[in-house]
């Protein structure tokens, strides 16, 4: 019988070009033996809650430098969970100011990963987040 | 019934009514081979059966999801609904895998006419092209009017599910390898439509001209018209030539298109949509639809009672005798075709007995 895999959305909400980071992060799970569907630039909230939908993901990344996050994120969990997904866990990389953090994981963000999380670590958080270790 | 099998009923009984989220629910038990989607698929195999499958496959990068995303706009545009299912390989060293074909299908965002779903490769040849099969047969029942199924390359694996699929598009690409030497003659077996992409690049037309070729010499050594026409052994002078491989099987009544596209600026994709119509009703019209299915299920079958009579036999056959039989073998004691028929005959007894 087939493994479960660990299924990651990584999306990349915001008007903001830069995904390298978004692909490091994608790249690093995938080494750790998840399965990471990647939607590339500039999603809506709406594509980001219906791939996560389609795709079945257990868990939501989404990276963001635009200081969009506060618009953005809180509407992605909103979407979730009226679509039925409100058990997965969101994740947010990128620049968020630190007063915004506790807002974010007031909303349902599971944590927040600033710039030069090593990629072990965010992988650890994940894989513990959603095995409920 | 156990809490799985009345979940796994819920699920399917859900996807009949158009539910997304059950639909994708069990799309993840059935990559996940878990016991109670095979009764879900139970459940919903007299709703499938009415979905036209394509399966598009070439190398990577060729342009295969930037295609997918051009073919579903314009069958979206005609009031069709979509399945696709964007299959892409498990990195062999960490299980995981990067899954990026919806970067190049985001036009279909937002349509409720259209599922997506991407698919690592994961385990064996044999389990992908039947997990493959399966989540078809889900979008299948859950009512879609085509399912595309994106898979990478032309080895065992695609074409075995090539085989599930009604239309066939192999897409090349040129300035990748894709010439004469190295087409691989698997995909003249397979391919019901080609499409060469990435026509804004230079040997664009060399690559359609090596196609080409290789079609002739397909259609020299097996062309069913010329073989008849023919005086009696040239046709078969020319198949001692060719490896059987390299030979197109004969598709009566279809001649195989070759299209040019730029998938990236939506040029040519009228003509290859125009080409699956014309094929799907080439299909319907010859009678070819029925004789295709019944190819496939022969084949289903043989493959699912092949795999469930040997886990039966090695499950009835005793451990230790094994083990016997494998010291005995090794110390050449016994060779080993008596070997596997003594253990054979153990596993029948304890059948009997048992
Ligand atoms: N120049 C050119 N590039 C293309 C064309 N079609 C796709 N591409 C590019 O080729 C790359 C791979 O495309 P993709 O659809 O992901 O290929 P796949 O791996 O076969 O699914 C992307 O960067 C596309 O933008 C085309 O017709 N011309
Ligand atoms: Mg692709």
């Amino acid at each position: 019988m087939t493994k479960e895999k660990i299924r990651v959305l990584i999306a990349k909400p915001g008007l903001d070009g830069h995904d390298r980071g978004a692909k490091v992060v994608a790249r690093a799970l995938r080494d750790a033996g998840m399965e990471i569907i990647y939607t590339g630039l500039r999603q809506t909230p709406e594509m980001i809650a219906e791939a996560a939908l389609q795709e079945d993901v257990d868990v939501v990344g989404m990276s963001i430098l635009s200081g969009a996050h506060m618009a953005q994120v809180p509407r992605v969990i909103e979407l979730l969970q009226a679509n039925g997904m409100g058990d997965a866990k969101v994740f947010v990389g990128g620049i968020i100011p630190d007063e915004d953090i506790p807002v974010l994981k007031e909303k349902g963000v599971s944590a927040v990963f600033g710039p030069g999380t090593s990629t072990i670590l965010i992988g650890k958080i994940i894989r513990e987040a959603v095995l409920g270790e | 019934m156990s809490k799985e099998a009345t979940g796994a009923k819920r699920l399917a009984e859900g996807i009949l009514q158009g539910g997304r989220r059950e639909l994708a629910k069990l799309i993840t038990r059935v990559e996940n081979a878990n016991p109670a989607a095979r009764l879900a698929l139970a459940e919903l195999y007299p709703h499938t059966g009415r979905a036209h499958i394509v399966g598009v496959t070439g190398s990577p990068g060729c342009g295969k999801s930037t295609l997918v995303n051009e073919i579903v706009k314009q069958l979206r545009a005609a009031g069709e609904t979509v399945g696709v299912v964007a299959v892409d390989p498990t990195s062999p060293f960490s299980g995981g895998a990067l899954l990026g074909d919806r970067i190049r299908m985001r036009d279909l965002a937002g349509d409720a006419g259209v599922f997506i779903r991407s698919m690592a490769s994961r385990g064996s040849l044999g389990g992908l092209a039947r997990a493959t099969a399966d989540v078809v047969r889900l979008l299948d029942a859950a009512g879609f009017d085509f399912v595309l199924v994106e898979t990478v390359g032309a080895g065992q694996a695609e074409v075995d599910i090539a085989k599930a699929a009604h239309t066939t598009i192999v897409v090349q690409a040129p300035g990748m390898g894709d010439d004469i030497q190295a087409i691989k003659a698997g995909i003249l077996e397979i391919a019901d439509i080609f499409v060469v992409n990435k026509a804004d690049r230079p040997g664009a037309e060399n690559t359609r001209k090596a196609l080409e070729m290789m079609q002739r010499l397909g259609d020299g050594g097996n062309g069913q018209e010329r073989h008849h026409s023919r005086p009696l052994g040239s046709g078969h002078e020319a198949a001692v030539e060719l490896p059987p491989s390299a030979m197109r099987p004969p598709r009566p009544g279809w001649e195989v298109p070759i299209l040019l596209t730029v998938g990236i600026e939506g040029v040519g994709t009228v003509e290859v949509i125009d080409a699956i119509r014309a094929h799907v009703a080439h299909l319907h019209d010859s009678g070819e639809l029925q004789v295709r299915e019944a190819a496939r299920v022969e084949a289903e079958l043989a493959m699912m009672l092949r795999e469930a009579l040997l886990a039966d036999l090695l499950n009835k056959m005793p451990a230790e005798q094994i083990d016997v039989m494998l010291a005995r073998v090794v110390a050449r004691e016994i060779d080993p075709y008596t070997a596997v028929d003594h253990l054979v005959k153990a596993g029948v007894n304890g059948n009997e007995s048992g």
